[in-house]
């Protein structure tokens, strides 16, 4: 009875493919999940970020906030907020968006400091207005690290959203919860393996984001 | 909200809140010396053969993928329900943070300090130990502060695989008994720790490094941390 044993088993069940609890809506949820949360983390981190990159300045105050933020516990965070505020998908994206938000921040505004203050000041002396150093020159060379920075965000979130079904929400997380109270080992691992495999889905994704949207050049030299 | 009973911890855990502050310690702490012990002659592998770092950066990358819970989950089966189900996956993520950080580190010695310490006798061995190493201690200092903090946090997903997650446990009790208070002091404990653990590290930075400038100085390497 080994691992691949069980997620065979798990996945030749048809059972498992139907329903309000099968793969396919599990897997929607996770995803929507993912998506919001993950939106706003990049709502967030992003402009501030950028911003604060682009002048150089409250780099110390951002890794403070960061290190704070860090520091709470996601698992905590989430079983307080409905302890205190009842069954809702807010306590789950507040969590999640707290644990994304700190990479994205800190690894934007490195990224932006990182880059190479000449083409900055020839764009700046060619007359751009700050608006246009920022995203025509700045962002495009920081471009794979602020990427890099998402991405991280991105697979924390896949990897804890799975805490969702905790508190009685649905996602992927529900197999592995469901199966530990059940004893149903083969649920576990097939639920583990589905979150697994998304997360790696997640890294395919930035990476063949990165290979789209980062210019020739930049690729190169980086 | 029953602040009263704020301390008040359940006997189910079988431990005063020392004592789990104690056990999460532990469980947070030895899986981040672990990875240090492993990334360090990792990282000079990776110094030393350039071609290795970037499949070993893809190797931890992929591993740092996998779920906090799916990975205890999958170790059930080999460890059981026990501390090292749960410490044995912190200590892979912590490899994510502290390889880059260290080859990042050695990598920014400069040649020339590297050519002096060559011209005055100092053999591979020592070079690493004396040069490379204390010069590099800024950004593995700054890789431990990432990887320290977020492995506070994750312990505690180790209470929904057996009520491993000392802290974390608390939070369990929180939700079943219905104690908020419970949860707000786990959480609170937890940020009290990862922030002390954090200063800890500063200050051991500062002690190490009493060359550097006084000021707030953050290592280069803080850029690829994920």
């Amino acid at each position: 009875m080994n691992l691949f044993h069980f997620i065979d088993a798990f996945f030749s069940d048809n059972a498992h493919w139907h329903g309000y609890d099968g793969i396919p809506t599990r897997l929607a949820e996770h995803l929507g999940y993912t998506l919001e949360a993950l939106g706003l983390a990049v709502l967030i981190g992003l402009p501030v970020g950028l911003v604060t990159g682009h002048y150089g300045r409250g780099g110390n105050a951002l890794s403070l906030i960061a290190t704070a933020w860090r520091a709470l516990p996601t698992f905590g965070l989430l079983v307080l907020l409905t302890l205190l505020y009842g069954f809702g998908l807010i306590n789950v994206m507040v969590p999640l968006v707290v644990l994304a938000v700190p990479p994205i921040l800190v690894t934007t505004y490195e990224a932006m400091r990182s880059v190479d203050p000449s083409p900055v000041d020839a764009a700046r002396g060619m007359g751009m207005s700050e608006a246009g150093v920022l995203f025509q020159v700045e962002l495009p060379a920081a471009l794979p690290l602020v990427l890099s920075g998402i991405r991280s965000g991105a697979i924390q979130i896949v990897s804890t959203a799975t805490i969702a079904a905790y508190v009685g929400l649905g996602g992927l997380g529900r197999f592995i919860i469901d199966g530990l109270y059940q004893r149903d080992y083969e649920k576990v691992v097939g639920g583990a393996t589905l979150v697994a495999g998304m997360a790696l889905a997640t890294l395919a994704v930035f990476w063949a984001a990165g290979r789209f949207a980062v210019s020739p050049g930049v690729r190169r030299s980086g | 909200m029953n602040w009263d009973r704020l301390f008040d911890i359940p006997s189910d855990l079988q431990h005063s809140w020392l004592g789990l502050v104690g056990l999460h310690l532990r469980e947070a702490l030895l899986p981040v010396l672990a990875g240090l012990l492993v990334s360090l002659p990792l990282a000079q592998l990776c110094v030393r053969f350039r071609w290795l770092y970037p499949p070993v950066l893809w190797v931890t990358t992929i591993l740092y993928a996998i779920p906090s819970l799916a990975f205890f989950v999958l170790l059930i089966d080999y460890t059981g329900q026990t501390e090292l189900t749960v410490m044995i996956p912190l200590t892979v993520y912590s490899l994510v943070v502290l390889v880059p950080a260290i080859v990042d580190g050695v990598r920014s010695v400069p040649q020339e300090t590297l050519a002096a310490a060559t011209a005055m006798g100092l053999g591979p061995v020592r070079r690493y130990v004396q040069v490379q190493l204390p010069i590099a201690v800024p950004a593995i200092i700054a890789g431990l502060r990432v990887a320290t903090v977020s492995s506070i946090s994750l312990v505690s997903i180790g209470s929904i695989i057996g009520n491993q997650g000392a802290l974390g446990n608390l939070i369990n009790d929180a939700n079943i008994y219905n104690r908020p208070e419970l949860a707000v002091n786990a959480v609170l404990s937890m940020a009290l720790l990862a922030l002390l653990a954090d200063g800890t590290l500063v200050v051991v930075r500062l002690v190490l490094t009493p060359w550097m400038p006084r000021r707030v100085t953050r290592a280069r390497t803080s850029a690829k941390e994920v």
